[in-house]
């Protein structure tokens, strides 16, 4: 059963990775890279128990603060760089 | 055997889920659309795939580390989204594809 959710999140990740290539405007790209980060979270919370190694979990905690800070960064960004942009 | 069936069942619909949601975010027309359905996998997909885990785990250290991703995982996903919904709502390029339909006032 773990190779089924496994499978599922790989699948998802590549899925979120074609939205993160195509799509249309720099939120999209945001909203599929959170999504692919989250994802990462779980494969690697899955892949512990897969390999029976527990450890991992401390990996899983420690990848989805720095995806949540780093989404955060990007779009305070692009809110400021547009903000600098305006004023000449 | 109750424990590893409903663990097992918790896993399959957290698969689906998940999947359903990277589906949804890659064919859905708009940008708050594709919220939606990445919200989708942010919540039940973690939530029953974590919980199918924890089951599996038992009482152990490895509980405790899964419910703490499991909290800040909840606690970060809704912020996130909302961070970038806001960001893409007050951007100026109402042109552009995925830009929210013009309102009256």
């Amino acid at each position: 059963m773990y190779y089924v959710v496994t499978t599922a999140i790989l699948v998802t990740m590549a899925l979120a990775l074609v939205r993160a290539l195509l799509g249309p405007t720099v939120y999209d790209r945001v909203l599929a890279v959170n999504m692919f980060g989250t994802k990462t979270v779980l494969l690697v919370a899955i892949v512990a128990f897969l390999s029976g190694r527990p450890d991992f979990l401390d990996l899983a905690l420690a990848y989805a603060l720095i995806n949540f800070v780093g989404v955060l960064a990007v779009l305070e960004f692009f809110r400021k760089k547009r903000h600098f942009e305006r004023r000449p | 055997m109750i424990v590893d069936a409903l663990s097992f069942t918790m896993l399959a619909l957290g698969g689906f889920f998940v999947f359903m949601g990277g589906l949804g975010a890659l064919r859905l027309p708009d940008l708050y659309t594709r919220m939606h359905a990445a919200s989708l996998t942010d919540s039940l997909g973690t939530l029953l795939t974590l919980g199918g885990i924890m089951l599996q785990a038992g009482w152990s250290l490895a509980t405790i580390k899964l419910l703490t991703i499991l909290f800040f995982l909840m606690m970060t996903g809704p912020t996130a989204s909302y961070a970038l919904a806001n960001a893409a709502l007050l951007s100026d390029d109402k042109d552009a594809p995925g830009a929210p339909p013009a309102t009256g006032n």
